[in-house]
């Protein structure tokens, strides 16, 4: 069970999230760069590359914004800055080991309702500037949203369900035994799936793909971008970590203290999830679309009903 | 302190919901809804519905977004660039307001409101969950049967085309005739 | 915070909506309004139980309808106005067709 937590964790919570999501980039970036050169890089070009997003962040910061025609500034830039907010809410439910900042007793429902307000950042992002690109982009995640969001709530009340909580705590207590990424692993895979579409991020990228010029980030320059892109980042990290209490045990493990654990097990989500970024191209959102009502939402739905049937029964 | 965040939320939502209808801009005027019904969840946690709170949060944050779209779509002047007003019977609909404003909190102020009876259960949640698995039932069936007729009527309403147009006359064609094909090849 | 209180917000949020509803010409703007209205039912059904009857779950299955009205009354609405357009643009083409002929 959850312990109380210092009121410093509430401070500690966005700079963890922060460190997280640039280490994460660099390593993104080193994998690019590396895909891009084709040859092994000295140890010194790896370093210079992995703090490459740290430099951008910088640049962005000293580098002279642009505006555009008629923007609604207010709106883009409520938008943006909306994106790491919503990041930093839904991860105070997050246990790190045994211990969250604020574990709710519907903890569940607070995580899947602050990544709602992704929808509404990235779609306000994209109208704010006044420019066609960024609202094909904004539009374009309100599809993806459609999309993925049927099938990710029937993927995390899955858990919920297998735990008979919605407490995140008690969804990690709920593993101490077997890992709900074991018998559930319909849900567990339609979870990751819809993590990298929620931080529009890998193969679900089209919101803020190549081909619209960076879609809903496309005019967002200065501290905008850095508060777009790196809420961005921030996201995608906070829905790798949240599978982690959800599906692969929580801070359970031998030896390891329980903190190491969740470090660990989010590590490791994360790496797959940069890995699988350079495997599967872009998906197009109609064709996700209908992937995800027809095939993803009945197995969701099967994979259910599977679990409460075992519940019933224990 | 809970004095204080029902304040807040209390004026901001008034206050946003009064700029929802004094905006140009469309996309103004939705987040603005969106803004005055966050408040509205915000007061329903306030109040110790923690689990109705959030499902606000989250039901209404999807709801503007898709709203929007729709605002956008049919608005002639969506983004408000050239400003105008498209409102009729404006002193009749404030006298009407002002009169049912009146009644309403004349009858809020002169009711002589029960005491509180009982004591807020430990877990509301499980509480709701309970009512509408047993007593509740028969709204719980209701609400699932209304919300399936408003999908399948939804989608009559709003499609152009049926299956003749994506499977032919005969409805033989191996595969429909879309003009953006799916993902899963149907 | 009391009772009344919180029935007046709601009372606000009802009477700004009802005035919403009462003035806009257009279908859609009406029906922000509507939702305002009943953004007003919803606190104030948690208004009255939290003031009034916390032992019994009436009040939130009260929310809970109010909520789906709002969602089925968006779905509907928008259906609506998507089929109205439509059916005058196809009015249009149609005229537009027979013309040539």
């Amino acid at each position: 069970m959850a312990e109380r937590t210092p009121l410093w964790a509430v401070f500690v919570l966005p700079a963890l999230l922060v460190a997280v999501a640039l280490v994460t980039a660099g390593v993104d970036a080193v994998l690019a760069a590396g895909a891009r050169t084709g040859r092994p890089a000295s140890l010194r070009e790896v370093a210079v590359r992995a703090a490459g997003p740290g430099r951008e962040v910088l640049r962005q910061l000293v580098q002279q914004p642009r505006r555009t025609r008629a923007s609604d500034v207010p709106l883009a830039r409520i938008g943006a800055a909306l994106l790491p907010v919503a990041a930093v809410l839904a991860a105070v439910v997050l246990p790190l080991g045994f211990r969250s900042v604020s574990d709710l007793p519907d903890g569940i429902v607070w995580f899947n309702a602050m990544e709602a307000l992704a929808w509404a950042a990235v779609w306000l992002a994209g109208w704010g500037p006044n420019s066609t690109l960024s609202l094909i982009g904004g539009y374009r995640f309100l599809a993806q949203g459609l999309a993925y969001e049927l099938p990710h709530m029937l993927a995390i009340t899955t858990a919920a369900l297998g735990a008979e909580s919605l407490r995140v705590g008690e969804v990690v207590d709920a593993q101490a035994g077997l890992w709900f990424a074991v018998w559930m692993p319909a849900a567990f895979g339609i979870y990751l799936l819809s993590a990298m579409a929620m931080a529009f991020w890998g193969p679900f990228d089209q919101p803020a793909g190549q081909d619209v010029a960076g879609g809903a980030a496309a005019e967002l320059s200065g501290a905008d971008r850095v508060l777009f892109l790196g809420g961005r980042w921030l996201l995608l990290v906070v829905a790798a970590a949240f599978s982690v209490p959800l599906f692969l045990g929580g801070g359970h493990g031998p030896l390891l203290p329980g903190w190491a654990w969740t470090v660990l097990k989010t590590a490791a989500v994360l790496a797959f999830l940069v890995w699988a970024r350079r495997r599967i191209p872009t998906l197009r959102m109609e064709r996700y679309l209908e992937l995800a009502w027809v095939v993803l939402t009945p197995l969701a739905i099967a994979q259910a009903l599977v679990v409460a049937v075992v519940v019933l029964n224990r | 302190m809970d004095a204080a965040v029902f304040w807040i939320l209390a004026v901001l939502a008034v206050v946003s919901g009064v700029w929802v209808f004094r905006f140009d801009s469309m996309a103004r005027a939705t987040f603005s809804l969106l803004t005055s019904l966050l408040c509205v969840g915000g007061l329903v946690i306030l109040l110790g519905l923690d689990y109705l709170g959030i499902v606000i949060v989250l039901m209404m944050t999807i709801e503007m977004a898709i709203m929007a779209v729709f605002m956008v779509m049919y608005m002639m002047n969506p983004a408000g660039l050239m400003p105008m007003t498209m409102m009729h019977n404006k002193k009749g609909a404030a006298v009407v307001c002002g009169l049912v404003f009146a009644l309403l909190a004349a009858g809020i102020l002169l009711a002589p409101w029960p005491a509180r009876r009982g004591k807020a259960p430990a877990d509301p949640t499980m509480e709701l969950g309970m009512s509408l698995m047993g007593p509740q039932m028969l709204t719980m069936m209701t609400l699932g049967l209304a919300l399936f007729a408003t999908i399948v009527a939804t989608v009559v309403l709003a499609t152009r085309r049926g299956r003749y147009d994506r499977l032919g006359d005969d409805l033989r064609a191996r595969r429909a005739d879309d003009p953006v094909r799916g993902g899963v090849g149907q | 915070m009391t009772l009344e209180l919180l029935l007046l917000v709601a009372a606000a949020l009802f009477c700004v909506g009802l005035f919403g509803a009462l003035t806009q010409q257009s279908i859609v703007m009406l029906m922000m309004g509507l939702e305002l209205m009943l953004g007003g039912v919803i606190l104030a059904a948690a208004a009255a139980w939290h003031y009034i009857a916390p032992a019994a779950a009436d009040g939130q299955v009260l929310i809970v309808l109010a909520v789906t009205a709002m969602a089925l009354e968006m779905a509907v609405g928008f259906a609506v106005v998507t089929a109205l357009f439509r059916s005058r643009e196809v009015d249009m083409t149609d005229m537009a067709a027979e013309l040539k002929e």
